[in-house]
């Protein structure tokens, strides 16, 4: 009974994501394979861009060693300063942008991009102090960053994105692929 | 008679023949007798004419008679571009205005008549008097205002305030008699001739309404000579910094800059530069549109709402709308078409209202007009308030308290530990980033603000009812999901589960402004 109960309360109340956020999804990020990203999109054209849940730090009882914003010798996203309403002094991404790189436990790395074109308003810092979050809760509190397209781009940033069914078939593709 | 002195004879007479015009003349000399403005124009002329061919007002004439002459035969001799010819002053041993006139001078009169002033480029001559104001009137019973008392406002080129300065240094350089001083802060302002000349005027086409110096219905007049706008350009070769160029200003020459430069500017780089008396211009000033514009009335009251889909604002995404009606239009579009709870205070600013006179019954009218118009909203309490009310209300709305329930689900199942868990935190500080949800329109920010208690209605094991008393300005919705851990601490965190709001609902504004309206 109790069962049901909790299975009809998650039913009923759709989450923050579902209800502001449209999930749209890049996969294979830059050729590597399963490296796949989220970004969520609010209904105000805001986009907060996070690691899909089939990204290989998500997996095989992965934990994280270290993130670092410094992603060149002279650009840390930590010195991402924005100011006022039109957030003036905002680095500007690309969608094959490094917002950060990631170390795990077994020494793996993983660089996690922008994926969308935009001003980068700020990146996680919640994430350099409690890495787990990015494992935990890898769709609401441990988010990479947001991002604020162009108010003209911000219908097209998605046309190179998937929409959650086209990534879902894409990842049932893989599994198919995997050998046995 | 003008209320002129014999010290004024030098300044009347260079400025007379440099191009300037009578009254441009008595502004010159310091005259405040409004009377003397207003009077039309040729016969100032004519008595200015009079005045410097008077030989009255010399002391000196009574006792050395010729050497006067003598003076004055000299001092005519250095007048170069006089209308009036040197023969025609040698004549004023006899000092009468027919004397003058029928030297040929009525076609000297009527020759400065016809040109343009040098200075006020033709806007206290021609420009105004009866047909202005008659213009004046027109335009403001056409528009329809609601007014007891008016103020003229008046708007002039920037190359005025270079001219002035050219004929005062004129008058600064010829005439250096001991007795003179000429203080350029002495000089009527044009702005203020020009009122004196014309409000008069306007009360009575407007059947006695009073002109006034201030008041909260505007007349504006723009005047414009685009001829001599290059007159200021020099300027800015020689005051840079007082000319910055910015988005928003089309020209850089404003008023405010052009005084300033002529403020730096040292005498004889200013005459190295400009021609000085000014050359005449070949027409005069332009009138723009005549504008009206009435100070904004503030309105105020409190309200509820009773229908929980219904937006503050009108939410409309790229031109569509995407939820029927709002707060705002319910209450706002009875009000702007008729001005021309304990609830929630609210304030509107009417811009540029046509009427502004709302008896207690016509505003309590009003109040019944908005709430039966949908039963989504009821106003109680509307009032007119001042400006400054309404700052002080913006300042509440940080120092005061709010009361709110939230209908929040958790993902665990509640037990009785979290329920006095919450009840027990007394002003919880939270630092609060911007929520996303309102990122892209504001700042990014931490805020901090206090929840000063709380209190929780049990539900069922995934729902209870939360009551909180917040600052003023806490996000609630976000304080409950966390906003991405963007809000800390918030309800997720305090209770170590997964939660999100369902409902909100205010309960009360505890600020006691607007005051109440009884009934």
């Amino acid at each position: 009974m109790d069962c049901v109960e909790q299975s009809d309360a998650d039913a009923e109340a759709p989450s923050v994501i579902d209800r502001y956020f449209t999930r749209w999804y890049r996969a294979d990020m830059k050729g590597n394979p399963c490296e796949d990203h989220c970004i969520l999109q609010h209904s105000n054209r805001l986009c907060v861009i996070t690691l899909a849940e089939t990204h290989p730090i998500l997996q095989e009882g992965r934990t994280v060693k270290s993130i670092n914003y410094q992603i060149s010798h002279g650009c840390s996203r930590l010195n991402n300063k924005v100011s006022g309403k039109s957030k003036r002094g905002a680095q500007f991404v690309t969608d094959f942008a490094p917002l950060c790189r990631i170390t795990c436990s077994d020494d793996t790395e993983y660089t996690i991009y922008s994926c969308i074109r935009g001003r980068l308003l700020e990146v996680n810092e919640n994430i350099l102090e409690t890495p787990n979050l990015l494992l935990q809760k890898p769709s609401t509190d441990g988010y990479i960053a947001v991002i604020l397209p162009k108010f003209e781009e911000s219908k097209s940033i998605t046309e190179s994105l998937l929409t959650r069914e086209e990534f879902e078939k894409v990842v049932s593709k893989r599994s198919l692929c995997q050998p046995s | 008679m003008l209320p002129l002195k014999e010290k004024d004879k030098p300044i009347v007479q260079k400025l007379l023949s440099a191009g300037c015009c009578a009254r441009c003349v008595l502004r010159f000399c310091c005259v405040t007798v409004q009377a003397a403005f207003r009077q039309a124009q040729h016969e100032t002329l004519k008595d200015l004419r009079a005045f410097i061919a008077d030989k009255e007002t010399s002391k000196v004439q009574d006792s050395t008679g010729q050497s006067s002459t003598c003076e004055t035969e000299s001092q005519d001799a250095a007048l170069s571009e006089s209308d009036a010819d040197p023969p025609c002053k040698r004549a004023k041993l006899c000092p009468t205005t027919e004397t003058v006139q029928s030297e040929g001078g009525s076609d000297a009169l009527e020759n400065v008549e016809s040109r343009v002033c040098v200075v006020c480029l033709g806007i206290l001559q021609g420009s105004c008097g009866p047909d202005l104001a008659v213009k004046i009137a027109e335009t403001v019973k056409a528009k329809n205002y609601q007014f007891d008392t008016l103020v003229l406002s008046i708007s002039l080129p920037a190359q005025l305030c270079v001219r002035e300065h050219s004929c005062w240094l004129h008058v600064k350089k010829e005439v250096r008699a001991k007795s003179l001083v000429l203080d350029k802060d002495d000089i009527i302002q044009v702005k203020e001739a020009f009122k004196w000349i014309m409000q008069g005027l306007v009360t009575k086409e407007l059947g006695g309404v009073a002109v006034v110096g201030k008041s909260p219905f505007e007349v504006g007049m723009e005047f414009t000579h685009p001829k001599t706008e290059s007159d200021c350009h020099f300027l800015a070769k020689s005051c840079p910094d007082c000319f910055k160029a910015t988005k928003n200003k089309q020209s850089v020459f404003t008023r405010m800059a052009v005084v300033k430069a002529l403020e730096k500017i040292s005498d004889t780089r200013f005459l190295q530069m400009y021609p000085c008396p000014p050359v005449e211009p070949s027409c005069s000033c332009t009138l723009q549109d005549i504008k009206c514009l009435h100070v904004s009335v503030f309105i105020a009251g409190r309200y509820n709402k009773f229908c929980r889909s219904l937006p503050q604002t009108p939410w409309v995404i790229d031109g569509e709308r995407r939820m029927e009606s709002s707060v705002e239009e319910l209450i706002a579009a009875p009000i702007l078409s008729a001005f021309r709870a304990d609830g929630r205070p609210f304030a509107m600013e009417l811009l540029n209202p046509h009427r502004s006179r709302f008896g207690r019954a016509e505003m309590k009218q009003l109040q019944e007009t908005i709430n039966k118009s949908s039963d989504k909203v009821r106003v109680r309490d509307l009032q007119i308030v001042s400006r400054e009310a309404m700052s002080r209300m913006k300042e509440g709305e940080e120092e005061k308290t709010k009361t709110y329930t939230a209908l929040v689900w958790t993902q665990r199942a509640i037990e009785k530990e979290d329920i006095s868990f919450i009840n027990d935190i007394k002003e919880l500080t939270l630092d609060q980033k911007t929520p996303l949800r309102v990122l892209h329109r504001r700042a990014l920010a931490i805020r901090q603000r206090v929840v000063h208690s709380m209190n929780v209605r049990f539900v069922d094991s995934h729902h209870f009812y939360l009551g909180l008393k917040t600052q003023a300005g806490t996000y609630i919705k976000e304080f409950v999901h966390g906003d991405f851990g963007r809000t800390k601490p918030n309800v997720c965190e305090l209770l170590k589960t997964d939660a999100d709001i369902l409902e909100l609902d205010v309960e009360s504004v505890d600020v006691d402004w607007p005051p109440p309206i009884p009934e």
